[in-house]
């Protein structure tokens, strides 16, 4: 008989994800949060770069995020039942041999803050590399969202403009396309948080 | 699992997660090389956890089958290798279990070798592995893989570099903050001390919780080797429960 383990429990460390994540994580339609061709679909598409500015062909870029009215598919919004409709709200996409990755999904809504007023319109983002014994986090803003991002307490907490704008991504030419590009290390390091 | 987290009139209340402090290896590791150029090199800015970080995909059972947890059974011979269980125990730190949630593992063969185009060590693929699996915990945390021992294998990290054998091991939890992708290894294995990846993690004692055990009551007689792996995720805050009795 052991004794039973004592409270709080320590926790499971981290560990990299290697060369080769793409033997048990990629799925066919991880990069599609909803089908291609669905009405109202953007995609957002990226480089992911290391400190050299060379691209990352061996990541893993993952989403997570509202649905178009702001509301979670999870029980854990105290708004209550959400009813997103089969929203995944999920993405997962590797990075190609150039680097790229791409998701395709809906614009989330925005969402309540903690401290009270709101969260502009955003996507958290996990970053898996080999070479990366933890994920990094960040979030993708919306260009068009200005009013939103301006009282947005994440990005105002984000003190230099500079380093803010790598949270907010790019308008590309055609109807909901942005780009949004990952750079783990250098002069344009994309900021990443403790969360 | 019902929430537990009290409505409040007027505002949104709902559950936040521990930090985890000294556990996690240091992005910036110089011993492993590859994280020289790719680990960050200014500090993360610390974010109040607000609803898109205490939520987080609640999926997999509708792309997890049975047979996903058996990685010796999926092509038409067996594969070559020591035959194992692994089985465990997903909890948070609370000792709340975590159930129905995702795990997603993959492991080189029995020689040493990955199913992946990027590897090129000498050394043999085996048609009857592929060394990926998944699988749902059940309403109590477990889960239970079916697998042949992975096989060290050598690195280009620096001179003589083997790595220990282990299994990637990726988990959702219940949140976006719970979100793990770590390593699990076996234990006494002699290729530790120069493993840069397994030593990146500071504390001696947190290395120790990246190690199964074997475990003779998990083992079946005439078929296969049994290995207890308990996996621990972070936990809400101020929301400490009593562990259930050990199965």
């Amino acid at each position: 008989m052991s004794l039973p383990p004592s409270l709080p429990l320590a926790l499971t460390p981290s560990q990299t994800v290697g060369p080769f994540l793409a033997i048990g994580l990629p799925w066919p339609d991880g990069p599609f949060v909803v089908p291609e061709g669905t009405p109202g679909a953007i995609t957002i598409s990226g480089l992911v770069r290391d400190g050299a500015g060379k691209p990352v062909p061996d990541a893993l870029v993952e989403t997570w995020q509202a649905a178009p009215d702001g509301s979670f598919a999870h029980p854990d919004d105290p708004r209550g039942p959400a009813d997103p409709a089969g929203f995944r709200g999920f993405g997962r996409c590797p990075t190609d041999t150039s680097g790229r990755y791409r998701i395709v999904t809906l614009r989330p809504g925005a969402v309540p803050a903690p401290g009270g007023g709101a969260e502009a319109p955003h996507l958290d983002v996990s970053v898996f590399a080999r070479g990366l014994l933890d994920r990094v986090v960040t979030r993708i803003y919306f260009p068009d969202e200005e009013a939103a991002n301006g009282t947005d307490p994440v990005l105002a907490a984000v003190l230099a403009d500079d380093r803010r704008a790598t949270l907010i991504a790019v308008a590309e030419p055609g109807p909901g396309a942005f780009r949004f590009d990952i750079r783990l290390q250098g002069g344009r390091e994309t900021v990443f948080f403790d969360v | 699992m019902a929430t537990d987290v009290p409505r409040a009139p007027g505002r949104l209340v709902f559950p936040s997660y521990q930090r985890p402090a000294g556990v996690h290896p240091p992005l910036a590791s110089p011993a492993y090389r590859s994280s020289v150029l790719r680990a960050p090199q200014r500090p993360p800015v610390p974010l109040a956890q607000g609803l898109t970080e205490v939520t987080g995909p609640l999926l997999g059972a509708e792309r997890v089958t049975a047979a996903d947890a058996d990685l010796t059974t999926r092509h038409h011979g067996q594969p070559l290798g020591e035959r194992i269980i692994l089985t465990g125990r997903v909890v948070d730190s609370g000792g709340r279990p975590v159930p129905d949630t995702l795990i997603e593992i993959w492991q080189a063969n029995a020689s040493g070798r990955y199913a992946h185009g990027v590897d090129d060590h000498d050394a043999p693929l085996d048609p009857n592995f592929d060394g990926a699996g998944r699988c749902m915990t059940d309403s109590a945390g477990w889960y239970r893989f079916v697998t042949i021992k992975p096989g060290a294998y050598p690195w280009k990290n620096h001179l003589n570099a083997w790595r220990p054998a282990h299994v990637h091991f990726s988990l959702f939890g219940r949140a976006f903050t719970q979100r793990l992708i770590t390593q699990m290894y076996f234990p006494g294995d002699q290729l530790f001390a120069q493993d840069p990846i397994f030593n990146s993690v500071p504390d001696p004692m947190a290395r120790e919780r990246m190690i199964a055990r074997f475990d003779l009551a998990v083992t079946q007689p005439e078929w296969a080797l049994g290995y207890r792996w308990d996996i621990v995720l972070r936990g809400r805050e101020g929301s400490v429960f009593e562990p259930e009795e050990d199965r």
